[in-house]
Order: structure tokens, then C-alpha cells, then sequence
């Protein structure tokens, strides 16, 4: 039987868990805006490195910040999927002690 | 844990692979049709019907009139798939075929749209899919409607009508250029004409998403993603492995940098180059002398073409002659004015033909520090404004629905980038492969010894030549200055200019047309969703019957489907410039409040129709302000942003108007307050 308590436990997880949601999502959006912007701002000095035989800024604009949007969305992915396998097993948990 | 199903996954898995194997052997077939003789206008019609049914098939297995089948695809797309379908769906005509021709010709500043329309979908994935999925209804309006609540019974009445007004807009000048490229496509390979073109694309459209909806043009779509997949890497790998030794051109193309760099540099000294780009150089100055000279020299020349005429009928020319004459009289600007404008755009023409090549990979080149400050301004712009109309896309958002879970959904988003860059990043190493192949084999040959798909291409389209070539000081030996390609034509020519069977020319065209029927079949679904579920269903009728939904829904399409294929056969130029436009009217419309929606339990019914309306206004002022096609001018811009980015002033402008107009009101109701909470919450749904 649901009682007072349990709703409580459920709001406080809830909140837990979009705490944790806020702050991943807060730092790898600044994470992609750094790379892929940074990379723009500084595409004329950058252009002096070499990766992989490219120029570092071209590199960059056609294929890396590409690659790094993908690997941040892959992670996303990956840690809120984590997260809610968590966020469940704790109600569970806290069902079971009730 | 994970809800799909793996039975039905399984059956799919299999069955687009028996298709794939297919259409190997439908290509093989074709190519030893080819070798036994066949011609190549057959090859093209073969291509464009087979496709063409094929997508009508689907459509046609995949009908249903259920109402979730025909709105979201029951909701039970695997990740994989629905990736694959968003990717088609993503990919335009634009970006298959334009795009590498861009790179082409202005390399490294167009690398912004590599970057914008990638990088957007980091913003799809972290600020509003998933939360789009929890809320699990239908359309972008419904969602909005749900969480802002007011207007009559706290429904949301005003926030959907302005979410349907910007869902229209944006996918309608954007569906226009779609079944433009179809109507384009169509033409160039089978030959008949521009407006049959369209109406034949129209069909396929028409029989998947009319009888199938979301479901039917799900099926299609993958179907679609895999053609164009094939037709683009094939030529590009060809001709990898022929320059670079190396068939993963990805990878390759690095290797071939340099050596361009020391193509493009000898080119720009090369004294016979530079003759030819002094001849033009000498045509910009004769325009501008005549412009600094009107109104008497227009009056000079006007004069000038009639004596001219007359002298030719005088001495009985051959009526070549007498036509040329009267044709020049005729095309004389009819005033001073027309004729300021004509010779300026002449002889900025000129003015760009003399300048020397800029490199390929050098990012914004520039005379000086302040204009390539410019040019650098521009590009973070353009990545901005493409990122945050990419995230704020209703055809696209859309997709989020249509997954069987939350996770499902976050996942699909990673395949939908993963598959678009499995294109993507093949882009910009065609431009450059396609590049060096011109430089080095093209330039410097002979005029004799012209390869046949110039002369093909430059006579395909008569009004506006795709491929100009002309030997300006008559030396007989092809310069680079002398040649100019169009932008829309380097990956239909790609597979010729890399010396391959005709075969895979019409499988590019079929790409080309897979694009941007992928592509239009979501945006014509988005509209007609919009209309009848969000006007109609919502706002007239609200006690219709499900069946009675879907039929509106499907007569809703056609209507639309038919007044955009009218508005792309009057070959509407402004329409089709104002597409990039799209972007920054959707971000500035409709982004701020999507993610403030998710973000900021306080937004409320006034903020967010403060943030839309403040968004589409601020954008749309400074398009008008800067455009010279709008009727503004460039000194006028800020920064000297180009008017195509005015997302750039337009998003941060909603953003706080939203915020403004929220703190100014009294907190939202309850009931909006708890569905941000619901949407929010982790636990699964049903």
C-alpha cells in the first residue's frame, strides 16, 4: 500500500535523479560548445598543427567536432541509461524495506 | 530491460537485407545491360521508375488508417531503424547533391554547414528528444500546448496556433526546394520535362504518406537511406582508391591535401592563368567605367544596338546575325536604372572570376585582419543558426515519437548522426578528390581533347548552364580561370569525371532523388499533422472520431502535397533562397521554448508567447533589414552577419523574452508544473 513516505521517497529519488541529469547535461553541452566553437575561433592559428596529415582546423571543422558530437550523445546515452536502471532499483529497494 | 522486440527486430534485420542484396543485383543486372549496349537514357528511366515504384510498394504494404500507426508508427520503430529513417529524412536534396559542390567552391567556409548540421543533433539529444518521447503524444504543438496550458480552458490554444504557424512555414519553403530537386533530377536524367518531373515524384510521395503516414514513410525511408548510401559512397571510393591508393576516402583524403595546396598555388602564379584573369579583370573595369558613366552611356549603347541592327539588315545579313542583333536590342536594360543594376552584378561577376583560387583548406582567407575577422564571424554564425533550426525542426523532432521507450529514443538519436555521417564525412573528401581530379587532369588539357561529360552537362539545362567552359586567350589549353562549374552539378557528374560506367551515374541520380523524397515525405507529414491533428482535431473538432481524423489528415496531405508542387513548378528563385532561412526561423521560433519548456519549471504561458513571437520577429526584422534580396541592404547588417543567419540575434532574443515575459506573469498552473515534472521523471511509462 502506497503510503506517505513512499512519496516522499519517490519525489527525493526523482529530484536525485534530475539533479544528476542537469549537471551531466550542463557539462557535456559546454564540453561540445568549447570543441566545436573553439576550434572556429581559433581556426587560423590552429591551421599551423597537423593531425593525421590534415591541418588541424580542417580536420576539425569536417570531421572531428562531427565525431565529437557523436561520442557526447553516445555517452548521454550510455550514463542516463545507467541512471535509470539506478533510479529504478532504488524504488525497488525502498519497496522492499517498506 | 530494453522493449524492443528482438523477433521483430530480427524480421526487419532480414528483410532489408534480402532488399539490399536485391538491389546489388538489380545494379549488376543494369551494368551488364549496360556493356551488352543499352543506352543511357534507358539506364536513366529504368532507375528513376524502379526506384520510384519501389517506394510505392512500400507504401502501399505499409497503408494503415490507425490513428498511432498513422501519426507515430505505432510507436514501436526500433532505435536502429528509426536512426536510419531520421538520416533519410535528414538528408535533402541539398546536402546530396549541393553540398560537395559547395565544398568545391568555397572550401573551407562551407565546411560550417558539415559542422551545424551535425553538431545540431547534440542539442536534440540532450535538450529535447527524450523528453519529447516521456510526453508521447503527437506533435511538436501538442507538446507545447500540454506544457504552456492558457487561452481558452487552460488548452493552449494561442501556443499551438503559433507552434502549427511555425511549423508551416518552415517546412513549406523547405518542401518547396525538395520537390524542386525532384523536378531538377528527374528532368536532367530521363529527359522529360521540369514540371512532369515533379508531378512523378509527387506520386511516390503521394502513395507512401497518403496511404501509409508515419508508418508508411518510416518503411520507405530506410529503404531510401540505403540507396543513397550505396549511390554516394560508390564513386567516392572509386575515385579514393584511384588518387589516393586508399578505397576509405574518409581517410584518405588527407594525403591529397597537400598536394592540392601545391596545385592551388602553382595555379594562382601561373602566368597564363593570370592572363586569363587579366582579360576578366579588364571586363569588370569596361562595366565599371559604363556605370560611372550613366545615364549616357546606357543612352550610348541603347543607340549602339539599334544601328547595329539596322546595319545588319541593311547589308542583308543571314538571319543568325539578324536574330543575335534583335536579341540584343531586346535584352538592353530598359532604363538607366536596370542597367545599373545588370552591369554591376556583370561586373562583380567579372570581378570574382579574376581573383585567384583561394586555397582549399586555409580557413577565412582574407586581405586583412578585419575581413577575415568577418569571414570568421560569418562561419561561427552559420554553425550556430543551422545547430539550433536543426534542434528546433518539427520533421525531425517529430521522429522522436515513434520509438518503443525513452532510452530507445536516446539511442536512436545516436544512430540518426551515426548514419548521417557515415555521409557527412564522406562529403567533404569528394569535394576535395573531385577537386584534385579537375586541377590536375582537367586543367592544363586540351580543348580538343574535351572529356564528353563536359559538353554533356553544360548543354543539360539550356537557361542556366551547369558547366561553363570558353577559351578566353585563345591559347587551345584549358585554364582554370576559364571554367566554371555549378555548384548542383559536381556529384551528378562525380562518377563520369571519375570515368565509371554510366550505371552509376543514374544510381547517384537515384540518390539524389531517394534525398529529397525522404526528405519531403517527412516534411509534407509534419505539415498536414500539424493541420489536422493540432488545428483541426484540437482546435475545431475536438470530438472527432478517430477514422474521421486520419481521413482529414490524408486529404489535408494531398491538398498540401499539390499546392507545393504548384509553388515549385512556378521555379520560385526567392523561395528557394529563402531554405537556409528556414533554419534561423525555426530556432528563433521554436527552440527557445522547447527547451525552456524541459529546463525552467517557472516558463509559462506568457513567456512563451512573448519567446515565439519576440523570436520570429527579431529574426525575420533583420532579413528584411539585411537581404538585398528582401529589399534591405548588407550595410545595414550587424557585425556583418549575413541576413541567412539572423538565428543568431533571433535565439538568444526568444530565449529572453521567454524569460522576461515568465517573470513578469503570474508562475504556471499546476497542472503545467506537473507535466514538467512527469516529463522529467525517469520511471518508464505503461
Amino acid at each position: 500500500m502506497p503510503t506517505e513516505t513512499d512519496h516522499a521517497r519517490l519525489l527525493a529519488a526523482r529530484a536525485a535523479h534530475w539533479e544528476h541529469t542537469r549537471r551531466m547535461t550542463a557539462v557535456l553541452l559546454v564540453l561540445w560548445l568549447t570543441t566545436c566553437f573553439g576550434t572556429i575561433f581559433f581556426a587560423r592559428e590552429l591551421s599551423h598543427l597537423s593531425i593525421f596529415g590534415w591541418p588541424l582546423s580542417f580536420y576539425m571543422a569536417a570531421q572531428g567536432a562531427s565525431l565529437v558530437s557523436l561520442a557526447v550523445i553516445a555517452f548521454y546515452g550510455w550514463r542516463m541509461r545507467v541512471l535509470d536502471r539506478r533510479h529504478r532499483a532504488m524504488l525497488q529497494n525502498t519497496q522492499e524495506d517498506a | 530491460m530494453s522493449q524492443a522486440k528482438p523477433p521483430y527486430f530480427r524480421k526487419l534485420s532480414r528483410y532489408y537485407l534480402w532488399y539490399t542484396a536485391c538491389f546489388a543485383l538489380f545494379l549488376v543486372a543494369l551494368a551488364l545491360l549496360e556493356q551488352e549496349g543499352m543506352p543511357r537514357l534507358w539506364i536513366g528511366y529504368i532507375f528513376m521508375f524502379a526506384t520510384i515504384a519501389l517506394y510505392a510498394t512500400i507504401g502501399v504494404i505499409a497503408r494503415t488508417s490507425n490513428v498511432t500507426e498513422y501519426y507515430v508508427a505505432g510507436r514501436r520503430v526500433p532505435a536502429l531503424f528509426n536512426g536510419m529513417a531520421t538520416a533519410a529524412d535528414w538528408i535533402s536534396a541539398a546536402s546530396f547533391i549541393s553540398l560537395a559542390g559547395g565544398l568545391y567552391l568555397y572550401g573551407f567556409d562551407s565546411l560550417a554547414y558539415i559542422m551545424g548540421w551535425t553538431g545540431g543533433y547534440v542539442l536534440v539529444a540532450l535538450l529535447i528528444a527524450p523528453y519529447l518521447r516521456k510526453f508521447a503524444q503527437y506533435t511538436i504543438p501538442d507538446f507545447l500546448a500540454a506544457r504552456y496550458g492558457g487561452g481558452a480552458g487552460g488548452r493552449g490554444g494561442p501556443v499551438r496556433a503559433l507552434a502549427v504557424g511555425a511549423t508551416i512555414v518552415v517546412s513549406f519553403t523547405y518542401v518547396v526546394a525538395q520537390i524542386y530537386a525532384v523536378g531538377l533530377i528527374c528532368s536532367r536524367f530521363t529527359g522529360v520535362d521540369f514540371s512532369v518531373g515533379i508531378f512523378l515524384g509527387l506520386a511516390s510521395i503521394l502513395v507512401c504518406s497518403f496511404l501509409g503516414g508515419m508508418r508508411g514513410i518510416t518503411w520507405t525511408q530506410v529503404a531510401q537511406y540505403i540507396i543513397l548510401l550505396v549511390a554516394f559512397l560508390i564513386p567516392t571510393i572509386w575515385l579514393s582508391a584511384k588518387h589516393a591508393d586508399n578505397p576509405i576516402p574518409q581517410v584518405a583524403y588527407g594525403s591529397l591535401l597537400p598536394k592540392l595546396a601545391a596545385r592551388e598555388e602553382q595555379l594562382a602564379k601561373d602566368p597564363r592563368e593570370e592572363q586569363v584573369r587579366a582579360e576578366f579583370r579588364r571586363r569588370a573595369e569596361e562595366y565599371g567605367a559604363r556605370i560611372a558613366a550613366l545615364p549616357a552611356s546606357w543612352e550610348a549603347g541603347k543607340l549602339e544596338a539599334q544601328r547595329a541592327l539596322a546595319e545588319v539588315r541593311a547589308r542583308n545579313a543571314s538571319l543568325g546575325e539578324v536574330r543575335q542583333a534583335e536579341r540584343d536590342l531586346n535584352t538592353y536594360p530598359g532604363s538607366a536604372d536596370e542597367a545599373r543594376a545588370r552591369w554591376r552584378d556583370a561586373r562583380d561577376a567579372n570581378l570574382a572570376r579574376a581573383r585567384p583560387p583561394e586555397p582549399h583548406a586555409t580557413p577565412f582567407p582574407g586581405a586583412t585582419e578585419a575581413e577575415s575577422d568577418k569571414r570568421r564571424n560569418n562561419f561561427m554564425a552559420v554553425v550556430f543558426c543551422l545547430m539550433f533550426g536543426t534542434a528546433a525542426l518539427p520533421h525531425i523532432l517529430m521522429r522522436a515519437y515513434t520509438t518503443p521507450s525513452v532510452n530507445e529514443t536516446r539511442v536512436s538519436v545516436f544512430w540518426t548522426l551515426f548514419f548521417i555521417l557515415l555521409i557527412y564525412l564522406t562529403i567533404p573528401a569528394l569535394a576535395v578528390l573531385a577537386k584534385y581530379d579537375i586541377y590536375t587532369s582537367l586543367v592544363g588539357s586540351d580543348y580538343s581533347a574535351l572529356p564528353t561529360w563536359i559538353s554533356y552537362w553544360a548543354n543539360v539545362d539550356k537557361i542556366a548552364p551547369l558547366i561553363k567552359v570558353a577559351d578566353i586567350n585563345g591559347d587551345g589549353v584549358v585554364q582554370l580561370a576559364e571554367l566554371v562549374i555549378d555548384a548542383d552539378v559536381l556529384v551528378l557528374a562525380t562518377p563520369e569525371i571519375g570515368g565509371l560506367p554510366y550505371v552509376i551515374s543514374g544510381l547517384v541520380a537515384a540518390g539524389g532523388l531517394a534525398a529529397a523524397l525522404s526528405t519531403a515525405d517527412g516534411l509534407l507529414l509534419a505539415i498536414s499533422n500539424a493541420l489536422s491533428h493540432d488545428v483541426y482535431y484540437k482546435m475545431v473538432d475536438p470530438g472527432a472520431s478517430t477514422q474521421k481524423r486520419v481521413t482529414i489528415s490524408k486529404l489535408l496531405l494531398l491538398a498540401v502535397a499539390f499546392i507545393a508542387a504548384y509553388a515549385a513548378s512556378q521555379r520560385p528563385a526567392d523561395i528557394l533562397s529563402l531554405v537556409g532561412a528556414a533554419f534561423s526561423l525555426a530556432g528563433s521560433t521554436l527552440f527557445p521554448v522547447l527547451v525552456l519548456g524541459v529546463f525552467w519549471k517557472r516558463a509559462n504561458h506568457t513567456g512563451a508567447i512573448a519567446g515565439m513571437v519576440t523570436g520570429l520577429m527579431v529574426c525575420l526584422w533583420y532579413m528584411l533589414r539585411a537581404s538585398p534580396t528582401l529589399g534591405g541592404s548588407l550595410d545595414a547588417s550587424w557585425l556583418g552577419i549575413q541576413p541567412l543567419a539572423a538565428g543568431v540575434f533571433g535565439v538568444p532574443a526568444g530565449l529572453l523574452a521567454t524569460v522576461i515575459g515568465s517573470l513578469l506573469s503570474a508562475p504556471p498552473s499546476q497542472a503545467s508544473m506537473g507535466m514538467a515534472d512527469y516529463i522529467r521523471a525517469p520511471e518508464q511509462e505503461g
